[in-house]
């Protein structure tokens, strides 16, 4: 299968109208010595082949549907409405380049525009991109907006209770720049800030799942001269308060639960808000309204003087193909749950992981550690965790993540995640098998 | 052009009624558990509509883009191949869509063998020791490229080596993803043949030089006949060799960028591998080395255990480029390409991809001038410098009158009025025919009526649109 509609006829008579024999004189700027006779592959095969040894490979993973789900840590299992994959996968969207020639690409920067007016009003910033390649490389790239917008301030406040996998992305995103950074235990306020802190990072949740206020610390971030970038779950800023009503200036999030599949960790979204006074330094596409010339509203890609193709070594990121679906997908997901359907979602997450907490901590051996949580928490086992995962998997119960797997030291704990999948009977069933385990 | 939608679609907010809305949960089976006050959020502002509006909404919005799907869309350098339907089947297998990342290896074989298979397979087609899929985008995959160089010389005692070579004919990420290194760039020019000049080239090798950054063929669609060389010099000055693989359509089964001294390259998935562009991505920019680059590799890359394979960190791994795996989802579609084309059908790519540019060019060759008198790769580069008074712009946005998507055009930065041109080799002989009349009218056009050209386009959703105003006065939210 190969989707060439050249014909040898054709093929022939298109190398007689270029003046040239044989393809392979079409090749003569490449040395001799270099051109290959062929490759080392297997010759291709036809799509019903090809369709049977990828769905073959595709029937041999764990899948979340096939058993009671309580994993999550930064990748969640939630509903996706069958209109979002729907109209996303519309080849008009799917086919379509980044949309520079506007006149011709109105339907993805119309879409753009809706998704940045959405995502920033569930934030609460004035401004969010379009878009970073996950949560973690957008927050990557808040640290470095921050500290390039507090140039002489060489410190960046990392909470110790962050995503282990985006302080590494943070790390090697950071490498080659003379940025300290000085990590913090608890509540982000009672961070040290100094005349050297450029910003503070604060997780909205924790890894650990541990909720904490933003207002406070950005009040002392902005008193010291520094700026407060949160990363932030969005489907809980739809049940509390969103970071930009607590004083944010840059929230990252990553967008994967908000209408998007597990897909072994990606395609995601990778969310970045802003306000007015930072949009100028903010990495990533924006689109603007503006008007054709005949007054007829119309959208653009717009502020382009920060970014690669315009400002070369200047530009505020490299950032270019980025994760265009993925922000359809979220566009069209919150569209389709909308206000109400939206804070249903964050509101039974809620009271769905506040009720397996209740039940989880009145096992004996187990206790549930966080004083305030959205969807996920961190419990205490009576064995290493690990060992309770394996268990549990046997009886078709995915309990959550054993941290073990990121802090080999940290064996007895588990971190528990429910979202509006769950039922109160999987809930049930999970704690009565946790019993069971500890036994 | 009979296909667009030219009917003003209102924003999601405009649609939006209080009360209505497009989805359904169940109705929850657990008691409901306060929020703490100080968290309570007040107000949520999202639109609120039902599903028919939304799907006639979005359906509507669809039908204002020009696609590979509906029109010919020869992006130079972007490669807008066909993206096959059957790819897309593949990835939305449950066994995929509904795989968490955090399962386990031993939960994941089917995916992480999946992984290794195309690891392996694009490490073939690159001639390259190791390879990682862990990058999201060409650009990023050039970040963790050039970080490995970066990490290479600090472990040999060499980080005052900052400057990284960029030829003017280079990809455009190419100098921001230096910048995002600790690289300071400078620019090699292009000789009178269109190749990296070589007397500037070594000129530039000095002590302070980490390497060059090459993209070949180059964005005039030129194969650097010298790269042999190049990277020998590079190499001898204490140097290293980065590829950008972005134009590999060219080359795939043809020439293997590692046999000719390249150290680390770049494969941009979305375009050599069919996967679609999606608007703008997702892309996957996986990234290949030679033995001396490749313990640096970003990781997690998948390796093989007896009949096993397992997630392993490469032993001086710059680290984790995202979360996760890489843009897995893309990866299926790549390797679902792969498995069709085999050894034989990419070879056949880049045989008719470089015919079909090669025959446009003859076509159009004398109306508008090409600069650089040689057979081209993938794409070719000419000028619209038809008839005074008339630009490249006008020439774009007149094409899409003739129901064709612009090429990319004012890039390379090195040719005036540029128009890059990249067919594919997804396009058939007719469309190549049409779309050379087109331009061929659009010549004629630009001498007798040169109104036509700066008016358009007269047939798409809204008229040239005020990107200053956009620019000087930012309205990126709905402010209803």
């Amino acid at each position: 299968m190969s989707f060439i509609p050249n014909t040898g006829a054709e093929r022939a008579e298109m190398l007689k109208a270029i003046g040239v024999s044989s393809v392979e004189e079409l090749f003569s700027d490449i040395p001799a010595h270099l051109r290959i006779k062929g490759l080392d592959l297997p010759e291709g095969i036809s799509e019903i082949e090809a369709l049977d040894a990828v769905d073959s490979l595709a029937e041999r993973n764990v899948q979340t549907k096939k058993m009671d789900w309580f994993l999550g840590a930064g990748a969640y299992y939630g509903y996706i409405p069958a209109v979002v994959p729907a109209l996303a996968g519309r080849g008009e969207f799917l086919t379509a380049y980044t949309p520079y020639q506007p006149e011709v690409s109105q339907g993805t920067l119309q879409a753009i525009f809706e998704y940045q007016s959405m995502a920033a009003k569930l934030l609460g910033m004035s401004v969010v991109n379009a878009s970073h390649y996950d949560g973690a490389t957008a927050l990557a790239e808040a640290v470095l907006m921050a500290w390039k917008a507090r140039d002489n301030r060489p410190r960046i406040l990392l909470p110790a209770d962050l995503h282990p996998e985006y302080k590494q992305v943070i790390e090697t995103y950071c490498t080659s720049f003379g940025i300290e950074f000085v990590q913090y235990e608890g509540a982000p306020e009672a961070a040290s800030f100094d005349e050297k802190t450029a910003a503070i990072v604060i997780a909205y949740p924790g890894f650990s799942g541990e909720v904490y206020p933003i207002r406070k610390a950005a009040d002392r971030a902005h008193e010291a001269g520094a700026l407060c970038i949160v990363q932030a779950d969005p489907v809980m800023c739809a049940l509390m308060k969103s970071p930009g009503e607590q004083g944010a200036d840059i929230v990252s999030a990553e967008g994967q639960s908000l209408g998007n599949p597990l897909n072994f960790g990606g395609p995601y979204l990778g969310i970045m808000g802003t306000t007015e006074a930072l949009v100028r330094r903010m990495p990533g596409r924006i689109v603007g309204e503006t008007k054709d010339k005949n007054g007829k509203r119309g959208f653009v890609l717009t502020l382009s003087t920060r970014e690669q193709h315009i400002r070369r070594e200047k530009a505020v990121s490299n950032i270019c193909s980025n994760q265009g679906l993925s922000m359809l997908q979220t566009c069209i997901y919150l569209a389709t749950l909308g206000k109400q359907g939206l804070k249903e979602v964050a509101r039974q997450s809620y009271d769905k992981a506040h009720y397996a907490a209740e039940l989880i901590d009145r096992i004996e051996g187990y206790r549930v550690r966080n004083s305030q949580f959205f969807r996920e928490f961190l419990v205490e086992t009576p064995k290493p965790a690990s060992q309770i995962v394996k268990t549990l998997s046997r009886m078709g119960i995915m309990p959550g993540l054993a941290l073990s797997r990121y802090y080999p030291e940290r064996t007895n704990e588990l971190l528990v995640c429910v979202t509006e999948m769950n039922t109160r009977a999987q809930i049930e069933r999970l704690a009565a098998a946790l019993k069971e385990a500890s036994k | 052009m009979n296909t667009i939608n030219m009917r003003d679609e209102p924003l999601v907010y405009e649609l939006s009624r209080a009360g209505r809305t497009g989805c359904s949960l169940p109705r929850s089976d657990v008691p409901e558990y306060a929020v703490p006050g100080e968290l309570v959020r007040e107000e949520l502002d999202l639109p609120e509509l039902d599903e028919l509006t939304l799907v006639r909404h979005f359906t509507r919005l669809s039908q204002k883009n020009f696609s590979i799907d509906t029109e010919f869309y020869p992006l130079g350098s972007c490669t807008m191949k066909y993206n096959p339907k059957v790819n897309e089947v593949a990835a939305s297998n449950p066994g995929w869509k509904n795989l968490h990342p955090l399962v386990g290896d031993e939960n994941a074989q089917g995916a992480l063998e999946l992984m290794w298979r195309l690891q392996e397979g694009l490490r073939e087609v690159g001639g390259f020791a190791a390879a990682s899929l862990q990058p999201a985008a060409g650009a990023h995959g050039e970040l963790s490229g050039v970080l490995m160089i970066s990490a290479a010389l600090r472990a040999r005692g060499d980080e005052g080596r900052k400057k990284m070579l960029i030829p003017d004919s280079a990809h455009g990420t190419n100098p921001a993803s230096c910048t995002m290194a600790g690289f300071v760039t400078q620019t090699i020019p292009s000789g009178p043949d269109g190749n990296i000049d070589m007397t500037a080239l070594k000129a530039a090798l000095d002590e302070t030089v980490a390497g060059i950054m090459i993209t070949n063929p180059n964005t005039l669609g030129l194969f650097e006949t010298n790269i042999e060389e190049i990277c020998r010099l590079v190499h001898e000055a204490g140097g290293y060799v980065y590829g950008d693989g972005a134009n590999m359509n060219a080359l795939a089964g043809v020439f293997k960028p590692g046999s000719s001294g390249i150290d680390v390259m770049h494969f941009n998935l979305h375009k050599t591998f069919s996967t679609p562009h999606g608007g703008g991505g997702p892309g996957a920019g996986m990234i290949a080395a030679n033995t001396s680059l490749a313990p640096y590799l970003p990781g997690p890359i998948v390796v093989k255990d007896g009949d096993a394979y397992r997630l392993a960190m490469p032993p001086k791994s710059i680290g984790r480029v995202k979360a996760f795996y890489g843009n897995f989802g893309v990866l299926v579609r790549a390797y679902m390409y792969l498995l069709m084309m085999g050894a034989d059908g990419l070879r056949g790519v880049a045989e008719n991809a470089v015919l079909n540019a090669n025959y446009l060019k003859s076509l159009v060759e004398d109306v508008y001038p090409v600069p650089y008198k040689r057979r081209c790769m993938h794409e070719f580069v000419a000028k619209g410098t038809v008839a005074e008074g008339v630009h490249t712009l006008d020439i774009a946005k007149r094409l899409i009158d003739y129901g064709f998507h612009p090429p990319t055009i004012y890039f390379p930065l090195i040719v005036q009025e540029a128009l890059m041109i990249e067919p594919t080799e997804t396009e058939s002989k007719e469309t190549l025919d049409l779309y050379a009349d087109a331009l061929r009218r659009i010549a004629a056009e630009a001498a007798t009526q040169p109104e036509l050209l700066h008016e358009a386009p007269h047939d798409a959703p809204v008229a040239r649109l005020d990107e200053v105003m956009a620019a000087r006065y930012p309205i990126l939210c709905y402010r209803g």
